[in-house]
């Protein structure tokens, strides 16, 4: 029997997208896994992976399709020498959840993949909780599910959540109900339109309330993303923070001598990536993060660093930072922070990394400690080089410092370990003339 | 005299204050609970309980008339009007009482006088006319209920022309008897009444009775009260109430000709309006809108830090509104995770006359008029064996479902019992359960709740039993 690969929903509010490329075509033997074509909307392009094995038995859209709706079948799988005939019918009518078993886009991946800031829309895996109406308006109107927040008993999706999801972007085409909860004498404010289930005080209600002015800027789906994640990994990581000051002069003179040299723009951020990759190979067990089972100590040393957005954070990874140079780490981030500042990265460009680097020295901020990435298990926050007065030999002297904080996740990290690796970066700072060349 | 103060101070002990206060306790919070007449407020003392009481006497003495059908027989039946008042009367008394040992177990500290908001969250509260105490709290809650409503022309005197009061404890019955208005209430005392013998005429200015239910339902309540011999007038007004000596003769307008009749009683059951008056909002800056007070939908007023729940805080006037809102008010203002607004569209809504009534959600009407496409079911309780073992063969349930989504928007039902079904409707809509889970639900047999089942199942034309 064969199996529909359905266009997938990338975000709550896609309806439709263009099928950009196909990475397989007919007659391929397909792998769970195996990227199978790429989808492009306003917001993100990104890769349709299979989920079931099979052969490609037939393309039901061709490349470079524009306006693909959601959920219509794109292509067919099945056994060999199976011939696919059409379906009549195009939803399945059992819920929107049976078809995470026929697709998935790229997020959805089994591996612990980093769901930081920047993604473009959340995928919750595995059972979704969402009431019956729910699932059907979710499959009415094309909503996927996996990118709803729940706000009904223990987060199940209720259909309060997902009219808010479709009218978030699409507003005028919905004309939906909003919040049950009008009534005749209710105060006739706009704040009964918000979404009922916020708890804890509303900045809108309380302001309209007190007759405060304000205006609103609408929350854009990344910004979204960003306050959940940050909100859940400030609720349930338990942070612990080591700060260290070291002494910059040495590599502030190395780096200049190097510039000169290779002609190069090598920042003291990419200097500062490029020693924190070091440590890390010096001390593993921060290049780690939790799982309930185990925690996981990556491979690879890869490194998130924090850009600054219109729409907000995004972290672009430098891979591998520990065997690559530090002009070519240089010349890597630039391109990086610009596609990132354009939002033209890939999603594999800023999804995964190990260990976050946040500077915000170029502000001025002297000292800061950062929230962490889930799921990795540490983030080291940068402030600025500045003269500071130091006790050199117990005199008074003069020193270029930098403050920097590592935010650390208690159950991957413990304290010593911590120490450990921040004292390996504060020794490859003060002493770069080993690498620093 | 000394402040005293607490986490939170209520104003009125209804369904809305005392289940508050017992919330608010479990909470941990110290709770001041100030009530000016009786524990449990109108609900268990002039409302809800003592009139189910009365119904029960006069829903007995409606079937004694029937014993026949059932194969029995009973000489010199009678009632004992005094003895049904007094039994309602018990039945206020022992619940009031419960509610003060509930409150004293919760460690409620009950106020017995009257409270006014006195401004920086403070409450004043006296007894006749003497300060009784000075109580300070962050959280206010103001849950003093509602009052009937009195329209020009029909003052209610409580001899002649009386409110829901004096009909729950008349001291003779009286031989006919005018009902204005047909909501819940007055058709409620229709059917008491006219079950015991008394010539009913309603009065109802809409064009049928009990408007707020769905149409259908509305027209064969009317049906049933008729068959009853109950007199029922709509598109009427009274233009004129003339009180006699022990009888008030009433000019009623309608279908454009005016007809003068006489009732030795008339009861006034026109709507009801919030107790706003006298309780110091005009020290605070609470707002009021058409006789009650506006709130937002976690129940907070124009003033920080001063909520106002049930009757008074506006329609609709249900007990259960009002103990719903109060614990979403408690619940929200100390912080717990997780608390939804009300959604009125949940909230059930009952008639207890003989037959009853019982609804949630939107009429087949409303449901339309939303530009809905919907599916209606319907199943007669004369196709329920349950029902017809019962003797209870007439009434319908009626379910209306959202074509698109399978979303039960509203349930209607009449007959016997039904203000205890509809809770299984009440049920689903919270769930947001679509036609499927109910058609999949299995329902126990023989009773009446299978009348649930084959209404949904009707509504897809898969009904078994009809």
């Amino acid at each position: 029997m064969a199996i529909e690969v359905l266009m997938p929903a990338l975000s709550p509010t896609m309806t439709e997208g263009k099928l950009a490329r196909w990475l397989v075509k007919e007659g391929d033997d397909i792998k769970s896994g195996k990227v199978l074509c790429e989808i492009e909307t306003d917001k993100a392009t990104m890769e349709v992976e299979a989920v079931d094995e099979g052969t490609l038995l037939k393309i039901l859209v061709p490349e470079g399709s524009e306006g693909v709706a959601v959920n219509r079948p794109i292509a067919a799988l099945g056994s060999k020498d199976e011939k696919y005939e059409p379906k009549t019918a195009q939803l399945k009518s059992e819920g929107v959840g049976e078809q995470k078993s026929i697709i998935a886009a790229a997020p959805v991946t089994p591996q612990p993949l980093s769901s930081s800031a920047p993604q473009p829309f959340v995928m919750r895996e595995g059972r979704i909780a969402a009431s019956p109406v729910a699932k059907r308006i979710a499959q009415e109107r094309g909503v996927n599910l996996y990118a709803v927040i729940g706000t009904g008993p223990n987060g199940r999706i209720v259909k309060e959540d997902v009219l808010s999801a479709i009218s978030q972007t699409s507003a005028p085409t919905i004309s939906a109900p909003q919040s049950g909860a009008t009534q005749a004498t209710k105060l006739p404010s706009p704040a009964q339109a918000l979404p009922a289930a916020q708890s804890g005080p509303n900045a809108k209600q309380l302001a309209d309330l007190l007759g405060q002015k304000y205006t609103e800027v609408k929350n854009s789906p990344v910004r979204k993303i960003i306050a959940k994640r940050l909100t859940e990994s400030k609720q349930t990581v338990p942070h612990f923070y080591l700060t260290v000051d070291c002494e910059l002069d040495a590599l502030l003179a190395a780096r200049k001598a190097l510039n000169e040299k290779e002609n190069a723009k090598v920042s003291v951020n990419d200097a500062i990536i490029k020693a924190v990759a070091l440590a890390l190979r010096e001390v593993p067990a921060a290049n780690a993060a939790w799982t309930e089972e185990a925690i996981l100590k990556y491979t690879d040393v890869d490194i998130s660093v924090a850009v600054a957005t219109p729409d907000g954070l995004v972290t672009p990874i430098v891979k591998q930072a520990d065997s690559k140079s530090l002009l070519d780490i240089s010349k890597e981030m630039r391109d990086l922070a610009a596609r990132a500042r354009d939002n033209k990265l890939k999603p594999t460009e800023f999804q995964g990394g190990g260990f976050t680097v946040s500077n915000l020295g170029m502000f001025g901020i002297k000292d800061f400690a950062a929230i962490i990435n889930p799921p990795q298990g540490c983030i080291l926050a940068v402030g600025a080089g500045e003269k500071r007065a130091v006790v050199k030999d117990d005199k008074l002297a003069i020193a270029t410092i930098i403050s920097v904080t590592l935010s650390v996740d208690h159950r991957v990290v413990d304290g010593a370990v911590g120490a450990e690796f921040i004292a390996a970066f504060k020794k490859l700072i003060e002493e770069s003339e080993s690498w620093l060349k | 005299m000394t402040q005293q103060n607490f986490d939170l101070i209520i104003i009125g002990s209804g369904p809305g204050g005392y289940v508050a206060a017992i919330r608010a306790a479990q909470l941990g919070k110290n709770v001041a609970l100030v009530e000016s007449t009786h524990l449990g407020g109108i609900c268990l003392n002039w409302g809800c309980i003592p009139t189910k009481a009365l119904l029960k006497s006069s829903e007995l003495y409606y079937t004694l008339q029937k014993l026949d059908e059932y194969g029995l027989e009973a000489k010199n039946t009678a009632f004992d009007l005094n003895k049904i008042v007094k039994r309602s009367r018990d039945i206020a008394g022992q619940l009031s009482a419960g509610v003060k040992h509930l409150l004293k177990k919760n460690k409620v500290t009950v106020f017995d006088g009257f409270g006014v908001l006195a401004g920086n969250q403070i409450v004043k509260v006296s007894k006749d006319n003497q300060p009784v105490a000075e109580l300070k709290a962050p959280h206010i809650i103001v849950a003093t209920g509602a009052r009937p409503r009195v329209l020009p022309g029909i003052e209610p005197d409580g001899k002649l022309i009386w409110t829901s009061k004096e009909a729950m404890i008349p001291e003779q019955m009286p031989k006919s008897l005018l009902v204005i208005g047909s909501g819940a209430i007055g058709i409620e005392f229709a059917s008491f009444y006219r079950s015991l013998g008394a010539e009913v005429t309603v009065v109802e200015i809409a064009d049928r009775i009990m408007q707020a239910e769905d149409e259908e339902i509305s027209a064969m309540a009317r049906k049933a009260f008729e068959k009853q011999g109950m007199k029922i007038i709509t598109g009427a007004k009274i233009s004129k109430l003339e009180k006699g000596k022990d009888n008030v003769t009433a000019q009623i307008e309608a279908n454009g000709k005016t007809e003068t009749q006489t009732f030795d009683r008339v009861i006034s059951a026109v709507g009801i309006t919030g107790n706003t008056e006298n309780i110091g909002l005009e020290n605070t800056r609470v707002q009021t809108d058409r006789g009650h007070i506006a709130i937002n939908p976690w129940c907070e007023t124009r003033e920080p830090g001063v909520y106002a729940i049930g009757d008074v805080a506006g329609p609709p006037w249900l007990a259960h509104k009002a103990s719903h809102e109060g614990i979403i008010c408690v619940e929200k203002m100390f912080g717990i995770p997780g608390v939804h607004p009300l959604d009125t569209k949940k909230i059930p809504g009952c008639t207890y006359a003989h037959p009853q009534v019982a609804s949630i959600g939107l009429t087949e009407a409303k449901a339309k008029s939303e530009g809905r496409a919907v599916k209606v079911g319907k199943f007669p309780f004369i196709g329920n064996g349950k029902a017809i073992a019962l003797g209870e063969s007439e009434g319908m349930i009626k379910t209306i479902f959202d074509a698109t989504t399978g979303e039960l928007l509203g349930a209607h039902m009449i007959g016997t019992e039904v203000t205890e079904l509809i809770q299984g409707y009440a049920v689903a809509k919270t769930g947001e359960l679509v036609e499927k889970d109910l058609m999949h639900t299995v329902f126990p047999h023989p009773t009446l709740s299978e009348m649930l089942h084959e209404s949904v199942l009707a509504a897809y034309g898969k009904a078994i039993h009809f």
